[in-house]
């Protein structure tokens, strides 16, 4: 429990501390310094358990499916880097309250700076790699946050673009290398996968999930090819600086690796990835650090620079590289963090940060340039201070690689080279800002020291180093010692804590660097002259370019793919679907299953013939577009037959009455249309189109076939079954509609219902002319109502009705129900309609059509809502038998009450469609005798 | 018989396919509905054929699946709705463009022979 409030900790401070906004800038630096505070505390029982090499681990569980538990471990390493970001924090958010001015949203900054310390706290403390994942990406999102802190600088904007771009683009390779690492463990807690070691380095996925997870790890700690999002970073406030690039973001990938390091090193793909990975970092970063103008610049090279040494340091693989790599983590974080500060403090009370303009300090501020003088000498690796020790280890394990012939010189020139740069940009960023003449055109002149507490924070992470530099058992010892065990997994090697190890090769590699370093400094003006020669690459300029590259060919592939037109639309659809389509149907071939062919008879061969004679037809014929909807409707009707050829009286019946009212309305919308097709497609469209029909034609042919003659094992056993016990109905089809299916049925009628209403309010405002003509020259008949039609049609609507009433009562036992009995309804309605008219018809009907359409919908959800007075799902359905005079033995079955709201919808919904179109026909009525 | 049926949805699907490639409203309205037609017709003989074994208890021996016939009811009705709305539509963009082409817009291009065509009608 305690691990998991001490990644909480911070995120409920991220909520609470902006509330201090208002109150000032202590507020709301004492109230954000509290839960850093709090968490320390609570980590700081656990510490007697920790050094005796115990580990602790709590989880709960969360998503047990995927693997994915809310477990925290506490071990040496995770405490390490726990120490480091909350102490470095709480003295970031000191820090912070004097660097932010007044007018600044410091809600904001402390609440983001909060949520990034609880992300890289659930990333050290997570023990399940699938949450540990969820933190990283959230360090990812924040950090973006962060770096835009000014949001309203190009510049920041951005820097944080591309941090995000290549951090967030490493933790999509993370999370796939995680998944890897998952599927070859079996589980992704970190104490299965540090147990199966041997398995993921047998596994054939290794070198794949290696790569992945790498480069997550390499992404997220800048290092080459992607060390350019860095530099550009330093576009954040300085507090922001120190945090991300010292103690946090950067180390988070490092920390990955030292997490990982029992389950993946050890390899020869290990060792080759991550030290010349690191060996091109590290010289890289100090090379491009000493040409650097601005100071977080020069600082932000040697970031990269010191992470490429811990990277190249784990991948030696040897265990005391290790532990040097551990060492050097915490030393980096102190004197970076500080030197951060410091040049925060330079920037703030100079207003610049250009080192041609700021000479001379010395003068003006020396409290300041003392402590970022003895930081930047542990920075260089002057002995005496924490930077040094490291450093030897450093040039000891460089020296003890075992590599074949040349190339065993490599690494310990490679070590000794990045040295002597160390020491020529610690040795510009002492003598150029504090010494050197004296400054140039500043913006504040002249500069002072800062506010006393703006120092504090700077004051103790110098002390450390230099408490660390000459008492490094004493100040160190037992924390690194644990944070080696957690990292090896195993026993820690002896090695020494001790300021010099008498004089030896790296001793004097040491020398080596540092009067090299100080020649070169000394000589930087040809060295500047050198560097000058080569173009700069402005990297968030290439960034930029490549982006916007991107997103130009992005929106020049949609435009060709989505030009507006519908017809290029449907074809790519077509062409996609035969695409996916063709391969399996051609293996399928002519496909005749185990059930066999069954013979035919001469009424249903004709029948047939007719159909498919007639959809041919009309295909061929499209363009005269009257006779297209007369072949149409016969397709129809056959169809229909076809229906109840096959057992299927239902679908029959309404088939049938949906062919009417379609062919109804085709015939409505054809008055407005031209009533036929100019000829515009070309020669090769026509047989493009025909090829694509014949193909997709004989596809369906083909799945149809094989579908036919194969076994059918169906689930409707069950409906069957149960129909007339569960549902009290024997037409087993009405009751899966409206009983056991019922659910899907409210969704069809609900779609039936927004269909109307979209016609409704479709073609309520517009106005259509009619032609003249039919087209061909004809004038419109002048009798719109004959009178036979009239006549004949009046008493046919009661019969009509009553036929459907009857359709409606049988349906649950007979073919029928809702769905046909309102078609039906729908018809003898239409049929009033064609004969007398939309304004007569209507004048006779109480209601508008939107009232049935409701109250029908109304009635289907009322009744499934009922279920739930009785305390049983919705739509459940029961039923008993009554007896009525005269009619006899008569089932009342809820579901009956849910048929009519069916009934109601459909009549509703169609007529509503039918007289909508019928409408536009009254206004642009043609005057008799007109033609 | 099978094969009889599934050239019924073959044939229904080329010309239904062939219809909705067109260029103007009224071609592909129809073809929509012949592809319809073909998909009901297909997804209700994904229940086998069978001859007078309509799935209504106690009227036969043998029933065939009362499933697929629920689903293409419903299927027919909606089907239906969407045949209006896409008319409709049809309709709109006739009243607002003044012209029944699939694409909204007046093609470049002249159409290629309708002296001829109209020569025909006549």
């Amino acid at each position: 429990m305690t691990l998991a409030l001490v990644v909480l900790l911070p995120f409920l401070g991220a909520i609470v501390a902006p509330l201090f906004a208002q109150a000032g800038r202590t507020a709301i630096a004492i109230a954000s310094s509290l839960p850093p505070i709090v968490a320390l505390a609570a980590l700081y029982p656990h510490w007697s358990t920790l050094a005796a090499g115990g580990v602790l681990v709590q989880t709960h569980e969360w998503l047990p499916a995927i693997g994915l538990s809310l477990s925290f471990r506490l071990d040496g390493l995770s405490l390490l880097f726990a120490l480091l970001i909350l102490v470095i924090g709480v003295l970031i958010i000191l820090y912070a309250r004097y660097y932010l001015k007044k007018h600044e949203n410091v809600g904001k900054f402390y609440s983001l700076l909060l949520l990034f310390m609880g992300s890289m706290l659930g990333i050290v403390l997570s023990s399940n790699l699938l949450l540990m994942l969820i933190f990283w990406e959230l360090t990812s999102v924040v950090s973006f946050l962060l770096i835009s802190f000014w949001n309203y600088k190009q510049d920041a904007r951005r820097g944080a673009r591309m941090a995000l771009a290549v951090t967030g683009g490493g933790g999509l390779a993370l999370l796939a290398g995680v998944l890897l690492l998952g599927q070859i463990v079996g589980s992704y807690e970190l104490d299965d996968v540090l147990a199966a070691a041997d398995t993921i380095k047998a596994s054939s996925l290794y070198p794949v999930a290696l790569t992945l997870v790498l480069l997550g790890a390499f992404t997220k700690s800048a290092q080459f090819p992607f060390h350019f999002w860095l530099p550009h970073a330093m576009q954040a406030p300085t507090p922001v600086s120190a945090y991300l690039h010292s103690a946090t973001m950067v180390k988070a990938g490092i920390f990955l690796m030292a997490r990982l390091y029992p389950a993946l090193a050890g390899t020869e793909l290990w060792f080759y990835m991550v030290s010349f990975t690191g060996m091109a970092t590290l010289l890289i970063g100090a090379y491009t650090a000493l040409f650097k103008h601005d100071l977080k610049g020069l600082l932000a090279h040697s970031t990269v620079s010191h992470l490429g040494l811990i990277t190249l340091l784990f991948g030696m693989g040897t265990k005391l590289a290790a532990i040097a790599a551990v060492f050097h983590v915490i030393n980096h974080a102190t004197f970076k963090a500080s030197l951060f500060m410091a040049a925060g403090i330079i920037d703030h009370e100079t207003g610049t940060r250009d080192m041609r303009r700021i000479n001379g300090l010395w003068q003006f501020m020396p409290h300041t340039a003392t402590l970022a003088m003895v930081a930047a000498a542990s920075m260089a690796g002057v002995p005496l201070l924490n930077g040094f020790l490291s450093k030897e280890m450093f040039f000891a394990e460089s020296l003890n690689l075992n590599l074949p012939g040349i190339w065993a010189y490599l690494p310990p020139v490679v070590a000794t080279l990045a040295g002597v740069f160390a020491v020529a940009y610690s040795a510009r960023f002492i003598h150029d800002v504090f010494f050197n003449g004296k400054p140039v055109d500043l913006p504040i002149y002249p500069p002072h020291e800062p506010p006393r507490y703006m120092k504090i924070p700077v004051e103790i992470l110098v002390f450390a180093c230099v408490m660390v530099g000459v008492f490094p058992t004493f100040a160190i010892g037992p924390l690194l010692y644990a944070a080696a065990e957690a990292t090896l997994a195993g026993p820690v090697p002896e090695y020494h804590l001790t300021i010099v190890h008498g004089f030896n090769l790296p001793l004097l590699m040491s020398f080596l660097a540092f009067f090299l370093g100080l020649l070169m400094y000394t000589q930087r003006q040809r060295f500047f002259d050198f560097h000058a020669r080569f173009r700069e690459i402005d990297e968030k300029a290439v960034f930029e370019a490549a982006v916007s590259r991107v997103v130009e060919w992005a929106r020049r592939f949609i435009e060709v793919l989505e030009n507006g037109s519908l017809q290029r639309y449907v074809l790519l659809l077509l062409l996609a679907t035969l695409a996916v389509t063709i391969v399996p149907i051609t293996s399928l071939g002519f496909n005749v299953g185990s059930l066999g062919i069954s013979p035919i008879d001469l009424p249903t061969t004709v029948g047939s013939l007719i159909l498919i004679g007639c959809a041919l037809g009309a295909a061929a014929m499209h363009r005269e577009r009257l006779y297209a909807l007369i072949l149409l409707s016969v397709v129809g009707l056959m169809v229909a037959l076809t229906f109840a050829r096959f057992s299927a009286p239902d679908l029959a019946m309404t088939q049938l009455s949906v062919e009417v009212v379609t062919i109804v309305l085709l015939m409505l919308a054809l008055y407005y249309l031209p009533s036929w097709t100019p000829r515009e497609a070309s020669l090769f469209r026509r047989w493009r189109d025909a090829i694509i029909a014949l193909v997709a034609g004989s596809g369906m042919f083909l799945i149809t076939l094989a579908m036919l003659t194969r076994p059918l094992d169906s689930i409707s056993r069950y409906f069957l079954e149960n129909s007339v016990e569960g549902g009290g109905g024997s037409n087993v089809v009405n009751v899966i509609l409206v009983d056991f299916r019922g659910f899907d049925t409210l969704g069809e009628i609900t779609v039936l219902a927004i269909a109307a209403l979209g016609i409704y309010a479709m073609l309520r405002e517009t106005k259509l002319t009619a032609p003249p003509t039919d087209g061909q020259g004809h004038p419109w008949s002048t009798d719109a109502h004959p009178t036979i039609l009239k006549q004949i049609s009046r008493p046919l609507l009661p019969l009509a009705l009553m036929v459907s009433a009857f359709i409606f009562l049988r349906g649950h036992n007979m073919p029928g129900g809702g769905f046909i009995a309102g078609l039906i309804t729908a018809v003898a309605i239409i049929l009033q309609y064609i004969a007398s008219g939309m304004t007569w018809s209507h004048q006779r009907m109480p209601f508008n059509l939107q009232t049935p359409v409701a109250l029908g919908l109304f009635i289907a959800t009322a009744t499934g809502l009922a279920s739930f007075a009785f305390g049983y799902p919705f739509l459940t359905s029961t039923f008993s038998h009554i007896h009525w005079p005269v009619v006899g033995d008569f089932e009342l079955a809820s579901a009956m009450a849910f048929d009519i709201g069916v009934y109601l919808t459909v009549v509703g919904a169609t007529l509503m469609i039918l007289a909508s179109l019928g409408r536009l026909t009254n206004q642009s009525e043609v005057k008799p005798g007109a033609y | 018989m099978e094969i009889l049926f599934a050239l019924i949805i073959g044939s229904l699907t080329a010309s239904g396919v062939f219809l909705v490639l067109r260029a103007r409203t009224f071609p592909v309205v129809v073809g929509l509905t012949l592809l319809s037609y073909g998909v009901n017709l297909f997804l209700f003989a994904s229940g086998r054929l069978a001859t007078g074994a309509q799935p209504i208890i106690g009227s036969t021996e043998t029933y065939t699946d009362p499933l697929p016939q629920a689903l293409v009811l419903t299927a027919i009705v909606i089907g239906f709705a969407m045949t209006a709305f896409v008319v409709v539509l049809a309709l709109r963009s006739q009243a607002d463009t003044e012209d029944d082409h699939v694409n909204g817009k007046i093609e470049a291009t002249p159409p290629v022979d309708t002296e001829e065509h109209a020569e025909d009608a006549r």
